[in-house]
């Protein structure tokens, strides 16, 4: 075909088993509903994180304290942490696939996001954790 | 990893001008990328000069006088010159379109004239969509039915059933959509992109067809479908007025309708 230089041919499959490939994952669904859920339930989430912390404007570090080691809130700041990072790494896992398309340092990149991900979630939950129990 | 300048193939130049006739009166310029695989040139630009008096209303109508009167080199793909083949869609002012479809008089200044963007091109403003077309192929655009039609006569549907189409059955398959989705600039080789999708979702909202299911399982891809990030581009795009973005958001619906 005119405008397909020899050198530009890396393969001679035809273009329907290239597009085809390895066929579809079968998975995305789980990855792309958690997304959405995550961010609905961030909505009243971060409201209340947001409103709380105004209202514990000037406070000291005992009040702050005090008010995390409730039960209520303490629960709450933990479903806040939960969301957050879940929604935090969905949307890390998007961004490196739409734009790192070498296939190691693709590989690399996720499991690098997902490993600091998680640090940052655990020690977000057991520095609450610390404060209820 | 990431490259910040364009080969130097792609870079583009400042090519030849074409004056108007003397004695022209109403004179737009064309600027229109040109590129030739056999003159060992990079891209360039060339500039055409049109008396509007004595051309059609329609970009393809400026086109075709230009190859006509001015330079018998300008190749470009065209056919029914009323928006129904889909063959003339480029880049005009900077937006994917079909040029029989786009008004001259829409173009404020010069009309800057590119093939589609980000897929191979043949020559000037004939862009290989070799890929496009295979995706289309996979998703196997055809009626899929184990129950056989009923004897000398078409198989049913309500006339709620064949309104689910509209909207659907319309794309004649341009690809201006899919040129214009970043998602498929950067993952086109994996992400079926949005003409594809429609399609795909015009024979999963067919009530003749029975294989919604295997459908559905062949578009559940981190790639093939959830690249679409819901851009719009491909809506905001579409010389037919389609909603390729909304038939996505439709199959990600059926997808988690499934599982729920």
């Amino acid at each position: 075909m005119a405008g397909k230089d020899s050198d530009q041919v890396r393969t001679m499959r035809s273009p329907l088993g290239r597009v085809r490939g390895l066929g579809a994952a079968r998975s995305g669904v789980a990855h792309w509903w958690a997304q959405r859920l995550t961010a609905l339930a961030l909505v009243p989430l971060s409201l209340w994180f947001i409103g709380s912390i105004i209202a514990l404007a000037g406070a000291d570090q005992a009040a702050a304290a005090h008010w995390a080691g409730h039960t209520v809130n303490a629960v709450l700041l933990l479903c806040l942490v939960l969301a957050t990072f879940y929604h935090m790494q969905l949307g890390l896992q998007v961004v490196i696939e739409d734009y790192i398309h070498t296939e190691p340092s693709r590989l690399a990149a996720l499991l690098a996001t997902k490993s600091v991900v998680m640090l940052l979630a655990l020690a977000a939950l057991i520095s609450v954790l610390r404060l209820a129990l | 990893m990431a490259t910040f300048t364009l080969p130097a193939n792609s870079r583009i130049g400042k090519g030849k001008t074409f004056k108007a006739p003397p004695g022209a009166r109403r004179i737009k310029e064309f600027r229109v990328y040109r590129w030739d695989p056999d003159d060992g040139q990079t891209p360039h630009i060339d500039t055409y000069e049109i008396d509007l008096d004595t051309c059609g209303p329609m970009v393809l109508d400026a086109l075709i006088k230009i190859k006509n009167e001015t330079d018998s080199t300008l190749t470009f793909r065209r056919s029914c010159r009323e928006g129904i083949c889909g063959s003339c869609a480029m880049n005009i002012d900077g937006t994917n379109t079909l040029a029989c479809l786009k008004p001259i008089e829409e173009v404020k200044d010069a009309v800057a004239i590119n093939p589609l963007p980000h897929m191979p091109v043949v020559k000037d403003l004939v862009p290989d969509l070799t890929q496009p077309y295979a995706q289309l192929r996979a998703i196997e655009p055809w009626l899929k039915s184990d129950t056989p039609p009923p004897p000398d006569a078409e198989r049913r549907q309500s006339r709620e059933e064949r309104a689910a189409l509209d909207g659907l059955w319309e794309c004649i398959l341009c690809f201006c959509c899919s040129t214009a989705c970043p998602s498929y600039w950067w993952n086109g080789d994996r992400y079926l992109g949005p003409a594809v999708l429609l399609a795909a979702y015009r024979w999963i909202a067919d009530s003749r067809d029975e294989s919604t299911g295997e459908r559905l399982d062949a578009l559940e891809d981190p790639f093939k479908l959830y690249r679409c990030h819901t851009i719009m581009n491909c809506t905001e795009t579409c010389p037919k007025g389609l909603n390729p973005a909304k038939a996505i958001a439709e199959i990600k619906k059926k997808l988690v309708e499934r599982q729920v």
